[in-house]
C-alpha cells in the first residue's frame, strides 16, 4: 500500500465507495460512459483494490478518470455497495491537487471549467449565467436560445424573472455581502486553493506545450483544451 | 388482509413529504433555461393554499462545480450548510429544492454526515469561521417534484384540462424521465426509489395520461457535467439522448415529462441538434416530441396561459400537444414582451417544424 492510496483513503467518498469488488461488471453494463468512451468502471475499481501506487499514478495521469459523467447509475446496481462514481470524484480531486490532471487531454479541460463555472459561482452566485452562455460556444442551444440571448432582459421579464435586480426571484442579483460569504467559504474550505492549483499547473503545462495562455477565456490554450480531440477516446463502435 | 406482506415491502418505496411551509432553493439550470417553471411552482402552490418562501441571499449550492470536480467536497458541504443556515434563520424545517443535482448533493451531504459525524462537525466549524452562521438540519428534504406529486390530486381537482386527446378521447401518451441524482445514489430519498420511480408517473396517471414504457427509459439524458460543459466532450451528451429518442420513437410518445432541470433542456435541444445533423425528427410530420417540466404541465392542467408558463422558450414547439389537449393559445402573443410589443421571432430550424 503506497502513499497515493493512503491519500485516497483520506477522502470519505473513497471510503464510502470502495468496499470489496467481485468484478461482476454490472457497473460497466449500466454505465453511459462505458457505452461511449473506452472506459470500464469495473476495471477502475479492480485497479484501486490492488492498492498499487504505480497503477494509481497511471490512473491519475490518464484520460480514463475523466470519462465518467457522475450520473451514479453504477451506485444503484452494484451488488456489493461499491460506488465507482464516488471513487472517480476522489481520484479527480487527487489528480488536481497533485497536478497530474494536466498530463491528459481530458484532464487539462479542468481549467476551462474553472474559468467558466468556477468563475460564475464566485462572480454571480450561480453555476450558470445567461449572459455567459454564448450561441458561439453553444450552437446546440439552437435559434431559440440565440433569440433569448439577444433579448435576454425582455424575455426574462416576460417570464416573471427578476433578472439582475434586487429581491427574491429567478436570476435575482445576489447581494454582494452574500457573494463575499461564498468567497470566504471557498477560502476556508480549500475551494480557492483548488482553483489556484488548477491555474498554476495549467500555466506550467501551457508553457511546456508552447501554447499561449493569459488570464482570460480568449486565448489559444483555453481554445485548445475546450475543443481539442486529438485521439480516439471512444469505444469505436 | 394481514398487515405486512406486500404492503410492508412497498413501504420501503414510500417517502415522507411535508404538506406545507417550505423553504425553497432555486436551480441554476432551471432559472437560466426554464425561468417560467419556477414562477409557475410558486403560482400553483399559492393557488393550493401552501406557504413557500425563499431568501434572496441563497445562492447556488455549487453542485455543477462539485460534479465537474473543480469544487472540493468540503467546499460543497459548507455551501450546503449555508443554505441550511438560511432555512434555520427563517424558522423553517422543510427544505425544498428546485434542482435535482442539488437534491442529490443535499442527500449526499446529509448521508455523509450520518456516516462521519466528525465531517459534519468540521463543516460546522468551516461555516462558523467563514460566515458566523449556525444551522439545523432540515426535518424534511424534498425535491419540488415530490411536493407536486403530493399535491397531484388537488391539482387534478382544481384543473381545467386533462392529458386527454380532445378529438379521440384517448389518454395522451407520455414518457417520463427521472433525473439521475433524484434517487440513483440514495433510492430511499425518492418516491418509488431508483427501481420504481413513481414521482412523475403518479402525476401523469392522475392528470389523465398514459405512461409509455420503452427500453431505454432509465438511461441518463447525457448531461454528465464536464461531458456537456466542455465543447470537445458533447458527443457523449448527444449520444445518450439520441439513444433514448431512438428507443422511444417506435412507441409514439406525445410528450416527454421530466423532473430534473437539466434533462428537459437536453432532451429539447438535442432533438434540434440531431435534426440539423441528420435530418431526423422524432415526432409526427416533422415535429419533435414536446418536452416539459412538471411545473409547466401542472400549469397547463390548471389552465394557466402557455406563454405565461414560458413554453415559448422551448426549441421543440409544444403547440401539437396544446392542440390535442384542447388548450387555447394565441400564436400572435408567443413572442411578445411584457408590454405586448413584438420582440422578433427566432429563426426556424432547417428540419424541425417550428411555429
Amino acid at each position: 500500500m503506497g502513499a497515493l492510496y493512503e491519500k485516497l483513503r483520506q477522502d470519505v467518498r473513497f471510503v464510502e465507495g470502495l468496499k470489496a469488488c467481485l468484478n461482476c461488471g454490472t457497473c460497466t453494463a449500466i454505465c453511459p460512459a462505458a457505452e461511449f468512451y473506452n472506459y470500464q468502471p469495473r476495471k477502475l475499481v479492480d485497479i484501486l483494490q490492488t492498492k498499487d501506487d504505480e497503477k494509481i499514478l497511471e490512473l491519475l495521469k490518464s484520460d480514463t478518470i475523466w470519462y465518467c459523467g457522475e450520473c451514479m447509475s453504477c451506485v444503484t446496481r452494484c451488488p456489493r455497495n461499491n460506488a465507482p462514481g464516488l471513487l472517480i470524484t476522489a481520484l479527480r480531486s487527487l489528480s488536481q491537487e497533485s497536478g497530474y490532471f494536466t498530463e491528459s487531454e481530458k484532464g487539462r479541460q479542468q481549467l476551462a471549467i474553472k474559468r467558466t463555472v468556477g468563475h460564475w459561482i464566485l462572480k454571480y452566485g450561480y453555476c450558470l449565467y445567461p449572459s455567459q452562455i454564448t450561441p458561439e460556444n453553444h450552437p446546440e442551444q439552437g435559434p431559440i436560445w440565440e433569440w433569448e440571448f439577444q433579448n435576454i432582459e425582455k424575455v426574462m421579464e416576460r417570464l416573471g424573472a427578476n433578472y439582475q435586480k434586487a429581491g427574491p426571484g429567478v436570476l435575482r442579483a445576489i447581494p454582494q455581502e452574500d457573494l463575499d460569504e461564498i468567497k470566504k467559504i471557498f477560502d476556508e474550505t480549500g475551494g480557492t486553493a483548488r482553483f489556484e492549483k488548477i491555474e498554476e499547473y495549467s500555466k506550467q503545462k501551457a508553457e511546456e506545450m508552447g501554447i499561449q495562455l493569459d488570464d482570460g477565456l480568449k486565448n489559444d490554450y483555453i481554445k485548445h483544451i475546450y475543443t481539442a480531440v486529438n485521439k480516439d477516446h471512444t469505444t469505436g463502435s | 388482509m394481514k398487515p405486512g406482506g406486500k404492503r410492508q415491502i412497498w413501504d420501503e418505496y414510500q417517502k415522507e413529504i411535508a404538506d406545507d411551509n417550505y423553504f425553497y432553493v432555486r436551480s441554476c439550470v432551471r432559472q437560466n433555461f426554464f425561468p417560467g417553471a419556477e414562477k409557475t411552482f410558486f403560482r400553483y402552490m399559492k393557488q393550493l393554499g401552501r406557504n413557500v418562501v425563499e431568501n434572496p441571499s441563497h445562492t447556488t449550492c455549487s453542485g455543477i462545480g462539485y460534479h465537474s470536480d473543480i469544487v472540493p467536497f468540503e467546499t460543497a458541504m459548507t455551501m450546503v450548510a449555508r443554505q441550511f443556515a438560511l432555512m434555520t434563520e427563517a424558522g423553517y424545517e422543510n427544505f425544498v429544492t428546485s434542482c435535482i443535482t442539488s437534491f442529490g448533493l443535499y442527500s449526499e451531504v446529509l448521508e455523509t454526515w450520518e456516516h462521519f459525524p466528525e465531517v459534519e462537525e468540521q463543516t460546522r466549524i468551516h461555516l462558523r469561521n467563514a460566515t458566523g452562521r449556525e444551522f439545523l438540519k432540515p426535518k424534511n428534504l424534498a425535491h419540488a417534484s415530490d411536493v407536486t406529486f403530493k399535491l397531484r390530486k388537488e391539482i387534478a381537482d382544481a384543473g381545467r384540462y386533462r392529458l386527454v386527446n380532445q378529438d379521440t378521447g384517448k389518454p395522451i401518451r407520455v414518457v417520463e424521465h427521472i433525473g439521475c441524482h433524484y434517487s440513483r445514489m440514495f433510492p430511499n430519498k425518492g418516491v418509488g426509489g431508483a427501481e420504481y420511480p413513481y414521482v412523475l408517473v403518479g402525476m401523469i396517471e392522475d392528470w389523465g395520461g398514459e405512461v409509455i414504457d420503452y427500453p431505454e427509459r432509465r438511461h441518463c439524458c447525457g448531461f454528465g457535467f464536464r461531458q456537456y460543459l466542455v465543447k470537445a466532450n458533447r458527443g457523449y451528451s448527444i449520444s445518450a439522448s439520441k439513444k433514448k429518442f431512438d428507443s422511444m420513437k417506435p412507441y409514439k410518445p406525445e410528450l416527454i415529462l421530466t423532473n430534473c432541470p437539466g434533462c428537459p433542456m437536453f432532451l429539447d435541444r438535442w432533438q434540434y441538434a440531431i435534426s440539423e445533423m441528420e435530418g431526423t425528427t422524432y415526432g409526427e410530420n416533422g415535429q419533435g416530441i414536446p418536452v416539459m417540466t412538471y411545473e409547466e404541465l401542472a400549469g397547463l392542467i390548471l389552465g394557466y396561459d402557455p406563454w405565461d408558463l414560458g413554453l415559448q422558450v422551448h426549441q421543440v414547439p409544444v403547440e401539437p400537444l396544446l392542440d390535442k389537449m384542447g388548450i387555447p393559445y394565441d400564436p400572435e402573443k408567443k413572442f411578445l414582451d411584457i408590454d405586448g410589443n413584438f420582440i422578433g421571432k427566432p429563426k426556424s430550424p432547417s428540419f424541425l417544424k417550428f411555429y
